[in-house]
């Protein structure tokens, strides 16, 4: 691996959920009295609640209301989980996750996550880098994309009921980006496994495009030489591009990706700015070296 | 009506005459100052501000069918709830009015992004014009505003009443994101009861 992504938070940053619940509600109590200006929120990245990232999710296939995932995700049947891996490469089959999770190093990541609703919040992931699954694969030199595929169980997924979306959920992420050391395939989050609403038992997490890119719970990745279908490209290609990196400079049709809130500081929180990339634009530049940002969304 | 459902109806007329109108107005106001201390109190998620919006919104949508309703079912089931129209009406106005201002204070909080907003998001664009048209309906909720502009002219004026429901529930189709049954749901519903009215006039000259 050309170089692996080093945490600049360490275990020690990481509020205690307790203590962090505290001093979340004091926070948000002296920001509503307008006593801390926005740069000083801005610059403490600490992670969410496991509370609020466990209780406010999207994830359409349980139902479009935020509280749905949490409400009916406990039905989906995560274990035993395998991941049909095929395409262009040389190790096709189904991986059983504990294979899976054997041959790979855990780690935690401290990560934005931002929504293309323009809410977001910080996740302390537990996970490990695609490029060392795809490592297991053995990707062929011919392969340039990579698509993924979410379960689809409409006896345990009351949303796919509903034709919101085209199902199964798909995404795709060019090679380079799926093989950059800031992508992570997580399996955990505050050291425990996953909820299920947060995309059990497997789950992508690319900090540095919008969340629906970060697609869950996951049973097939297909390296190919076309870039594949996504499911909100196809529901509508003019908001959702195949890149959806997040920019502030470049808006949603239908409202400004130029600033966001962040889940949890109660009814005074207002918003901040969004950071190009979410914060990511120095890691990843290099991917998108010469494009032209404005059209390839 | 079918002359099976008339002893039911005066049964529910009489009791409705006993039922006065005015608690509306405190049950609308002590639902919106109920909802909002939920918020203070976390008790609507990690993300109240959304959640106010929509709920005062879609509270506000709600009362409005109600008023559309109020027509028909006096037409075509002989429920007389006219007495409480007005309230509701007024009611349906102040969910709005409340949805507009999380909006305009808690949600944006700054004029360069409202006005960018308006301008710029067809949905915004057409929420507020729907809001607009509530503003001279409000006004004009009293019985003063009844004599002076005339019978005639005040019911011709509370005809937007039906443009102001229609933009609200093309907001709500707009707002979301991928193909949601809600929405349309209240379309549906908020374009049938204003289809009584034409089909009633059709039915008429036919």
């Amino acid at each position: 691996m050309a170089f692996r992504w080093r945490n600049t938070l360490k275990d020690s940053d990481v509020t205690e959920e307790s203590v962090f619940l505290n001093r979340r509600q004091i926070m948000a109590g002296v920001a509503g009295l307008g006593l801390v200006g926005s740069a000083a929120r801005a610059e403490a990245l600490e992670p969410n609640s496991l509370e609020d990232i466990s209780g406010y999710c999207n994830y359409y296939e349980f139902g479009t209301g935020k509280e749905d995932p949490a409400k009916y995700a406990g039905r989906l049947t995560t274990k035993p989980w395998s991941v049909k891996i095929d395409g262009m490469v040389d190790n096709a089959g189904d991986y059983a996750l504990e294979d899976i999770l054997a041959k790979v190093s855990i780690e935690e990541r401290i990560y934005r996550f931002r929504c293309v609703e323009a809410w977001s919040m910080v996740v302390p992931w537990n996970g490990f880098e695609l490029a060392d699954l795809l490592a297991l694969a053995g990707v062929q030199s011919g392969a340039k994309y990579v698509a993924f595929e979410t379960a689809l169980r409409p006896d345990e997924m009351p949303g796919v009921k509903y034709p919101v979306l085209d199902w199964p959920y798909v995404e795709g992420l060019r090679l380079d980006e799926a093989m950059h050391p800031l992508t992570i395939m997580a399996a955990g989050i505050y050291g425990k496994e996953l909820p299920n609403q947060n995309g059990a038992p497997l789950r992508l997490v690319v900090p540095w495009k919008y969340g629906f890119k970060s697609i869950k719970s996951i049973v097939r990745i297909t390296l190919t030489d076309k870039e594949p279908a996504t499911s909100w490209n196809k529901a509508n290609a003019r908001e959702y591009g195949f890149y959806s990196n997040v920019n502030p400079e470049v808006d949603h049709p239908r409202w400004s990706q130029a600033t966001e809130r962040k889940l949890g500081g109660g009814l005074f929180a207002g918003r901040e700015p969004t950071l190009m990339m979410n914060g990511y634009g120095e890691d990843v530049a290099s991917l998108y070296e010469g494009m032209d940002l404005k059209a390839n969304f | 009506m079918t002359p099976a459902m008339k002893p039911i109806s005066d049964h529910l007329n009489a009791l409705v005459k006993r039922v006065p109108a005015w608690p509306l107005y405190i049950l609308c106001m002590g639902h919106v100052f109920w909802l909002f201390y939920q918020g203070l109190n976390g008790a609507l998620g990690p993300e109240p501000i959304k959640a106010l919006e929509h709920a005062y919104g879609e509270a506000g949508l709600k009362v409005l069918i109600a008023v559309l309703a109020v027509t028909p079912l006096r037409k075509y089931v002989g429920l007389n709830l006219l007495k409480f129209r007005r309230a509701l009406g007024l009611s349906a106005f102040i969910y709005i009015l409340s949805h507009l201002l999380v909006w305009l204070v808690l949600d944006l909080g700054n004029v360069a992004l409202i006005w960018a907003d308006i301008v710029k998001r067809p949905y915004i664009t057409v929420g507020m014009v729907g809001f607009a048209l509530l503003l001279p309906l409000a006004a004009t909720s009293n019985n003063a505003s009844i004599r002076r502009l005339g019978a005639t002219r005040w019911r011709k004026l509370h005809k937007l009443t039906y443009l102001a429901a229609i933009l609200g529930a093309a907001h709500f189709i707009m707002l979301v994101k991928g193909i949601q049954i809600e929405p349309l749901v209240f379309m549906a519903v908020i374009l049938g009861l204003i289809g009584t009215r034409f089909w009633a006039r059709l039915a008429k000259t036919a």
